[in-house]
């Protein structure tokens, strides 16, 4: 079975962000990228696969300029045998990337799409979902647990309140939570390695996609900038303020 | 204008949330349907028929929308939603599970977790776990949005709807429930708790966070953890409260032993009241606390258990 897992370049999750000043975005000149937390969770389940044997083949895919080539080498380094690169320079919203995959699905005929459940800079929660209803496959969303058992597959969910399973056909879309795994670091001789697996670049309009989303993003700012408050100087002092004061006890 | 609320269920019965979506749909504007769909979920759907500003509650009550599986869920709105402008879902785990579904059948954008409704087309919702908020206008003919239910308060319940039968059936053969296991914890869910206390790297190891239990319990809240208490192994992955774990905005966050790391505030900033005890009086913690109280979580930990 080929699973196909899909990355996502953005900020790393560690850096403050800055609004630009004329509101327009976030500034991200010169900011740390990276590949997504939920998008690592992924391609770990994905390389976990073929380590178990049920997997015989792992490819990565992205949408994104020509610097997202960095996080499909991570990829490759960590254990996927060969990348697609969607080149693009506009800002692909979900559906826009739902649509990529989708044509990426049809000619790859995967068992199995794996994907994060969100992206730390959109954090729309969509991308899955819509290439599962694009393609007609079902999905299993927010999965902290993956059994592929012969023709279906087992998967876990993480939903408010408790978990959930469910049975799904395949092929199948699953969007990883963070409890599924902790996702390996690569090792220096596999980034070297990864240099040399291949990385098939294309276009949005080679699988005659538009981008452009109806979209448009009129203002980014800051939230309210929250203000520190007061030291008390003991427990006595705390739950006074916490009853009196606040009103929250 | 007309909108359709999908109605978020919880164990067959109506969740609270639905009553913040009917909210942010007034604020919209227009005729207002709920859809309920589910198996036995007729008290749901009467429950739905009393929330203020509801125009018609719809019932789809089948076997196959059991536990509002995805595939039928999404199926059942698709022909549902040429009769709206906008359809909206609370940002639950099944509103994020289903609704995406819906926009991409439809050929639509969704717009995520709107905390605030500035026209019928222009909406406001974070980004980067909150770090920046985006003001969005949608173009599309048909708007597909879900809710954080923080941004809006509750409608209430004067009302009593027509209650209607929705005849469509879809047939679903891809997936299927097996089991669910819902928490049996007497603690409320992280993500809805009104007051979350939290431990950090500070506590030292996972014995010592049962020192927040007593406290927990007497305030009904929920337990969390900082990034740097789970990377450091004290406690399970599914407690963190971060950027890159649950997004938690109580009216009371208590923050222990947790020095307040960006990701960490990302996760707990919007929360009402926010009270950091820490021993480092220089931890950035402060910076956002509305109360500090600096000293050895050792000592002051057993003190307010005994104090609350």
């Amino acid at each position: 079975m080929k699973v196909l897992v899909a990355v996502k370049r953005v900020i790393d999750y560690n850096v403050k962000i800055r609004v630009k000043a004329d509101h327009s975005d976030v500034d991200l000149t010169n900011v740390k990228m990276a590949m997504n937390p939920f998008c690592e969770i992924a391609v770990e389940e994905a390389v976990r696969l073929k380590e178990k044997g049920v997997a015989t083949e792992v490819v990565a895919v992205t949408v994104g300029p020509k610097a997202a080539q960095e996080q499909l080498r991570t990829a490759l380094a960590l254990g996927a045998d060969r990348a697609i690169h969607i080149e693009t320079d506009e800002r692909a919203e979900s559906l826009a990337v739902a649509k990529l995959l989708a044509k990426v699905v049809e000619e790859e005929q995967p068992g199995l799409v794996v994907l994060g459940k969100q992206a730390i800079d959109t954090d729309n929660n969509q991308t899955g979902q819509m290439l599962a209803a694009l393609t007609g496959l079902p999905q299993g969303t927010f999965a902290s647990e993956v059994a592929v058992d012969g023709e279906k597959v087992h998967v876990t969910r993480e939903i408010d309140g408790g978990l959930q399973t469910i049975a799904l056909t395949l092929p199948a879309i699953v969007t990883t939570d963070l409890r599924l795994n902790e996702p390996r670091y690569a090792k220096l001789p596999d980034i070297m390695k990864a240099k040399k697996k291949p990385l098939d670049v294309k276009t949005p309009a080679d699988y005659g996609v538009e981008v452009a989303s109806k979209v448009s993003l009129l203002k980014v700012e800051s939230p309210a900038e929250r203000k520190g408050g007061v030291k008390v100087a003991s427990v006595d002092e705390l739950i006074d303020k916490l009853k009196n004061e606040a009103k929250v006890l | 204008m007309s909108i359709l609320v999908l109605a978020d269920l919880h164990e067959g019965q109506l969740a609270g949330a639905t009553a913040h979506v009917i909210a942010a749909a007034q604020q919209i504007g227009g005729d207002i349907d709920v859809l309920v769909a589910g198996e036995g979920v007729q008290a749901a759907a009467e429950a739905a028929a009393k929330l203020d500003g509801v125009s018609k509650v719809r019932v789809a009550d089948n076997a196959v929308y059991a536990h509002q599986l995805a595939e039928p869920m999404g199926a059942l709105l698709v022909e549902l939603a040429g009769d709206y402008t906008h359809v909206l879902a609370s940002a639950s785990t099944t509103g994020k599970n289903v609704l995406p579904r819906l926009a991409a059948l439809k050929d639509v954008s969704q717009l995520s977790d709107v905390i605030a409704v500035d026209s019928a087309d222009t909406f406001k919702r974070p980004i980067y776990a909150g770090n920046a908020i985006a003001t969005v206008k949608s173009d599309d003919v048909l708007k597909v949005i879900t809710v954080r239910s923080t941004g809006f308060d509750a409608v209430g319940e004067g009302n009593s709807a027509p209650v209607e039968a929705v005849d469509v059936v879809v047939e679903n053969s891809q997936s299927s429930f097996v089991k669910e296991e819902l928490a049996a914890s007497d603690r409320p869910e992280l993500g809805g708790a009104k007051v979350v206390i939290s431990g950090g790297r500070g506590m030292g190891n996972g014995e010592n966070f049962k020192l927040l239990d007593g406290i927990a319990d007497k305030l009904g809240a929920a337990i969390g953890a900082s990034r740097a208490a789970v990377d450091a192994g004290f406690v399970p992955n599914d407690m963190q409260v971060g950027q890159t774990g649950k997004i938690v905005a109580p009216d009371l966050y208590i923050a222990v032993g947790i020095s307040g790391a960006i990701q960490h505030l990302a996760g707990m900033k919007d929360s009402k009241v926010i009270v950091a005890i820490n021993k480092d009086d220089e931890a950035p913690i402060f910076q956002v606390a509305d109360y500090g109280l600096v000293g050895d979580l050792f000592e002051i930990l057993p003190e307010l258990e005994s104090k609350l």
